[in-house]
């Protein structure tokens, strides 16, 4: 959301030289001081120090302390409302971890969930910003209504399908039911369909942030390129894999991979649609460390999931991003 | 992109577009006939798009069910307080971000980049028992605090975007001209900063308005917490009855979103800028 909405920021804001961040950082590097900047570069005057220190210290407060405190606190037995002194327990809370198959299944649950969130949502976005950036007529009403449910809080998104849901006054089982097949079901009660259910709000919820970002990609594709293609007879998909998606390649991965993070990280939305029910089926990661933390108050035990976590969906990430990236350079 | 696009392809084009927005709108426009509905039609096995017979009950109930305009209030100060004091603190610490290339800047990126990944659990834990200590917890300042540092990697990100934007020419024209470093900050960068910082403000705030998982944890007293943590108390029972009280209330808590996201939606700031190169 974040990194998206700063490029389409910058980007309508730039004249010129500043347009989007993963391009202007490619294409210009290093020119952003001129003339003496290199001298100015190294040592930062004491003014500088007075313009930072007003946010610097809120976030090493409130942000990096919190951070290696709460991953110190993984290896201790820290609980909530307990009298006696916490203790350092070692890699105790990691070998327990290692062999508590629910949080496994939970995990399996979330990476389940992150991809099988992030590749549709991915694919359908990419569709909507190739379709937004055509010059149809209502162009800006569809760009304006397609970023709807960007403004909208989770827990009213979780709300709003729940409504949908219903099995009795929701609209999917009239519609299923007008259409002749059959009388609906529970989705999100399901033991089969309560997963795919929230699934497709996860993809619903997050593509309006995809669809900038890559609507702000696409304006990197070089024109001139695509016309010349066009001239020597290229097709719309020979267009799209030679000019387009070169282009659009960094913001893609970009946006895939924070997506995947988000996804991964995200909570509201399953909270309020199932709170991890039918019978833990789509209890995410971060609704059981939320409940191993907050209603049982092992503070320790869950600093040790959400350190594993951190870890393994860094491996997984940066597998991911070199894979693509060599990928890139064999073609 | 092509101007020359065969007919039929083109009407392929809008059926697509077509049923994008009905995909991406249709949930939103069944929340709020639902909020319309009497319990009665509610409670019927086949539901209608238009409410057969609209009525208010939903919204005048959802306001004796649930404290929904102390929520909004605490929400309200809680995202304006954060949106201003993020913005505050961020727009300097931006303005060196984008000007000056040192470790520390460099570093700032970097933690703006790393603080995406966090899991929020790991964050949380420690932010709790920090704020339990300073007896911030079930108190809005204490969830203030919260919301500046985690609207900040944004605001920044945003916020270097703008300065970055503004050409480096004008302030070394106010130089040239004898203006103090400070006086052509606040007389010439400020100036044409300021579309960017509402906007970021604005963001900053929707950010806090829709934000749960924080509220949830942090604010105990139901007198105390945010809308869309009351919200979740209409979920309690599930009975058909509280479906229209709750579609009610969920779409009087996303008006504000919505409104304040048209507003920074339209916002263009390329047109200013361009003018004052100009002149």
């Amino acid at each position: 959301m974040t990194l998206a909405t700063a490029s389409e920021r910058s980007g309508s804001s730039g004249s010129g030289g500043g347009r989007w961040w993963w391009g202007r950082r490619r294409r210009t590097g290093d020119d952003g001081d001129k003339g003496g900047g290199a001298a100015r570069a190294r040592v930062m005057d004491h003014g500088a120090w007075f313009l930072v220190l007003p946010a610097l210290l809120p976030i090493l407060v409130l942000s990096v302390g919190p951070l290696l405190y709460g991953i110190s606190l993984a290896f201790t037995d820290s609980q909530s409302g307990r009298t006696e002194p916490t203790e350092w327990i070692g890699l105790l809370n990691f070998q327990d971890l290692l062999h508590d198959t629910l949080f496994w299944d939970s995990f399996r649950i979330g990476l389940l969930w992150a991809v099988g969130v992030t590749v549709p949502q991915f694919v359908l976005a990419l569709g909507l910003a190739l379709l937004l950036s055509q010059n149809l007529r209502f162009r800006w009403l569809a760009r304006s209504l397609a970023i709807i449910p960007w403004a909208m809080p989770e827990v009213v998104v979780g709300i709003m399908w729940r409504l949908v849901y219903n099995p009795d006054a929701g609209i999917l089982n009239e519609t299923l039911r007008d259409l002749g097949f059959g009388d609906g079901r529970d989705w999100l009660t399901g033991i089969g369909t309560a997963l795919p259910a929230v699934i497709v709000v996860g993809v619903w919820a997050g593509m309006p942030q995809t669809t900038v970002a890559l609507l702000a990609g696409l304006q990197n594709v070089p024109r001139e390129l695509h016309e010349a293609a066009e001239m020597d007879g290229a097709g719309a998909w020979r267009r799209f894999r030679t000019v387009t998606w070169p282009a659009l390649k960094p913001i893609a991965l970009a946006i895939t991979a924070l997506n995947f993070i988000w996804n991964f990280n995200s909570f509201a939305l399953v909270y309020v649609l199932t709170n991890g029910g039918p019978g833990g089926r789509t209890r995410l990661p971060m609704l059981f460390a939320y409940e191993e933390a907050f209603r049982y108050g092992q503070f320790g035990y869950a600093a040790a999931m959400g350190c594993v976590m951190v870890a393994l969906i860094s491996v997984l990430l940066a597998v991911y991003l070199v894979g693509r990236l060599r990928g890139g350079d064999q073609r | 992109m092509t101007r020359r696009t065969r007919r039929p392809a083109r009407a392929g084009q809008y059926l697509a577009l077509l049923a994008y927005l009905v995909f991406l709108a249709f949930p939103f426009l069944w929340l709020i006939s639902t909020s319309f509905k009497p319990a009665r039609e509610l409670g019927s096995l086949h539901p209608t798009w238009i409410p057969k017979d609209p009525t208010l009950a939903n919204y005048r109930q959802a306001f004796d069910e649930q404290p929904l305009l102390e929520a909004a209030g605490n929400s309200l100060i809680a995202a304006l307080s954060a949106a201003v004091v993020a913005v505050v603190i961020a727009t300097p610490m931006a303005y060196v971000m984008a000007r000056h290339r040192t470790l520390l800047a460099r570093a700032a990126t970097g933690w703006v980049v790393v603080s995406q990944a966090f899991p929020f659990v790991l964050v949380i834990i420690p932010l709790f028992l920090v704020l339990k200590n300073l007896h911030l917890i079930n108190s809005l300042p204490g969830l203030i605090m919260v919301y500046v540092v985690w609207a900040l990697p944004f605001a920044l990100w945003m916020l270097v975007g703008y300065v970055r934007a503004v050409p480096t020419e004008l302030e070394e024209a106010a130089a040239v001209d004898g203006a103090s470093k400070l006086r052509t900050l606040v007389s010439v960068t400020a100036p044409l900063l300021a579309p960017g910082i509402v906007a970021t403000a604005l963001f900053a705030f929707i950010t806090a308005w829709n934000e749960f998982f924080f509220a949830l944890v942090l604010l105990k007293t139901p007198e105390k917490q945010t809308l869309p943590v009351v919200l979740t108390h209409f979920l309690g029972a599930e009975g058909a009855a509280d479906l229209g009280p709750l579609a009610a209330a969920a779409f009087l808590a996303t008006l504000p979103s919505l409104v304040v996201f048209a507003i920074i939606q339209k916002r263009i700031t390329g047109g200013m800028l361009a003018g004052a190169v100009k002149s």
